[in-house]
């Protein structure tokens, strides 16, 4: 069902309001990876609020949908979108980075209330929510396991592995995204490691790739509605995003890979949001 | 010594034997394995249980992943590969997606140590128990033989939490009788003895009763316990025996740092030192050659256990 006018107004809202929470979660944190982090709000928006079987009041659900953030170091994205569903008050985030804190800045899901799995080193994603998806597979379950890729991350051979296995095993319950915002530490993905063809490496390795502008709802809507269904080989979904969307000065600049923000910054930063990119 | 031979066996086949009893026993063990199926006896589990064996291909950090992901809803995931393969060349994955993140994942590697032979120091991991004993929940056995290594398998799978069993290629002497308890984490004191402690691990663990007889020829009483688990290490049986004999001789086919050996000198120093020697590689890689004439070579002979043995006795 494509998204009507009012699904579309909320996930906007809902959007602008988590871009809010990273950049006072970073503020609180004293430094964070914001940029990476602000590429993927869309993604993981219309994935929590549309797309996930999830249940806040039961975490450990066996037939949830899982989500894996392989870029684990865009957990400042993914805790206050966890806490904006409902599985633990935003409040905590003030202690994010802190000594003793549940929220580490690779969130560990033993620790963190509604979180699949434990990343942060690079390239180790995809692999686990293979697993995931073939124990659906082996227990007969119907959900879904949805894969958050950083573009830099795809360097990790790792990565090649896995998807060399997914579309040998045929794992359509398998849906991985690429946030592709074009910037990893040392500058552009280009420059640094150059990916392209990027599509056609996916296609190589067994998939039916999907391009899409990963901040625009519509498009994303579109193509994880088809990647739901997949019958034949597993979909992913390419997301042309901007790293640092939505913060005027921080977009498409990777200095902000990683950045801390004084309160001038921060209100500047919150202030520069809008509901309508 | 009161040990038979019962015959020759390799302890991965005991590995392959293991790993079929426990997936008759509990249908929640699938098994994967990166294109060494054959190499780890594990042909039998996958042919019994086509929809619960993957094989990954020869892409050990993608089945490490893969195992951390399988264990959703109570599945208990057993991978399969050399021990070269299951450590150093995962490490990072074993550490963060199954030791960090707590995951009931057991990683069984084969073709441990200077033993496999012809393959030569590529594949003979002499490091791997350091590698994996340092890592914070993980528990390492190294099994001894065929029955050990079946019992061992059979174990972990009732046991709940990330497991490195090693284990060997060679054919050697199956002497560990089959309704002999094996329990995680405790010491079986295999002969009594007065005068000194042998302590050994995997392969040299037959070496070791080989080195008792020996040197009850020259009146010498040792006292030989098999440590099948390195990790958590039976400390109450190492004091039990040490305050008798009060000297210890390790014996193991890994390197001598990080192995069996530095965990028992470890917890030693820590509570109450006495004179110790220890038999293991002396921080050089292997090379190709027989099995044989390897442990011959590095040392890891039963007369290399008896001339430890003296040393330390003199030592007391």
């Amino acid at each position: 069902m494509a998204l009507t006018d009012s699904e579309l107004k909320n996930l906007k809202e809902k959007a602008a309001q988590l871009r809010k929470d990273i950049i006072d979660v970073t503020f609180w944190a004293g430094g964070a990876h914001i940029g990476g982090a602000l590429s993927m709000v869309e993604i993981i928006t219309i994935l929590y609020y549309k797309y996930m079987k999830i249940d806040p009041e039961n975490p450990d659900w066996e037939e949830r949908d899982r989500f894996v953030l392989s870029k684990g170091h865009a957990g400042v994205g993914l805790a206050p979108m966890l806490a904006n569903v409902g599985f633990f008050d935003k409040e905590i985030l003030k202690t994010f980075n802190k000594f003793n804190s549940p929220f580490g800045m690779h969130l560990d899901s033993l620790k963190v209330r509604g979180l699949d799995a434990s990343t942060g080193s690079l390239g180790h994603g995809l692999s686990m929510a293979l697993g995931m998806a073939l124990a659906a597979r082996v227990k007969n379950l119907n959900y879904k396991t949805y894969c958050l890729l950083g573009d830099g991350e795809l360097n990790e051979g790792s990565n090649w592995e896995a998807m060399m296995a997914a579309s040998h095993y045929k794992t359509t319950n398998l849906i991985p995204i690429v946030d592709y915002n074009k910037h990893m530490i040392d500058g552009r993905v280009e420059e640094v490691m150059s990916l392209e063809p990027l599509d056609k490496k996916w296609e190589a390795f067994g998939f039916e790739v999907l391009k899409v502008d990963g901040h625009n709802f519509i498009e994303l809507d579109k193509a994880l509605e088809k990647a739901v269904s997949a019958v034949e080989k597993p979909v992913v979904i390419i997301a042309n995003t901007i790293k640092g969307k939505g913060v005027d000065f921080m977009e498409d600049e990777t200095k902000w890979h990683y950045g801390s923000i004084d309160s001038i910054a921060w209100e500047k930063a919150k202030a520069s949001v809008k509901v309508d990119l | 010594m009161k040990y038979d031979i019962l015959n020759y066996a390799d302890t991965r086949s005991g590995f392959g034997a293991g790993l079929l009893e426990a997936g008759k026993r509990n249908d929640n063990i699938v098994a994967l394995c990166a294109d060494l199926t054959g190499s780890l006896k594990m042909n039998a589990f996958a042919s019994e249980f086509p929809e619960r064996f993957f094989q990954t291909g020869i892409s050990e950090a993608n089945m490490i992943g893969m195992a951390a992901g399988l264990t959703i809803g109570g599945k208990i995931p057993f991978t399969g590969t050399f021990a070269n393969f299951s450590t150093a060349r995962v490490y990072d994955q074993v550490r963060q997606v199954v030791a960090y993140s707590q995951k009931n994942v057991k990683i069984c590697a084969s073709h441990a140590g200077i033993s496999l032979g012809e393959d030569g120091a590529t594949h003979q991991t002499l490091e791997d128990i350091a590698l994996m004993k340092a890592l914070p929940g993980m528990t390492v056995i190294n099994t001894c033989d065929f029955n050990q290594t079946k019992q061992a398998t059979i174990a972990i799978a009732d046991y709940e939490g990330p497991v490195y069993l090693r284990f060997g290629r060679p054919k050697v002497p199956n002497f560990i009788p089959e309704d002999m308890p094996f329990e995680i984490g405790k010491a079986i004191v295999l002969e009594e003895g007065t005068d000194v402690t042998v302590i050994a691990t995997g392969h040299l663990v037959w070496e070791a009763l080989l080195a008792f007889d020996e040197l009850a020829k020259e009146g010498i009483s040792a006292e030989i316990i098999n440590i099948h688990t390195i990790k958590p290490l039976d400390e109450e049986a190492i004091f039990k025996s040490l305050e008798k004999t009060k000297c210890v001789v390790t014996a193991e086919e890994h390197n001598i740092l990080g192995g069996l050996g530095e965990s028992v000198a470890g917890v030693l120093a820590r509570n109450k030192p006495y004179p110790m020697e220890m038999v293991a590689v002396k921080d050089t890689f292997g090379q190709s050659g027989k099995p044989d004439e390897l442990m011959e070579y590095y040392g890891l002979k039963s007369k290399n256990i008896v001339e430890s043995v003296k040393k330390v006795l003199k030592r007391k």
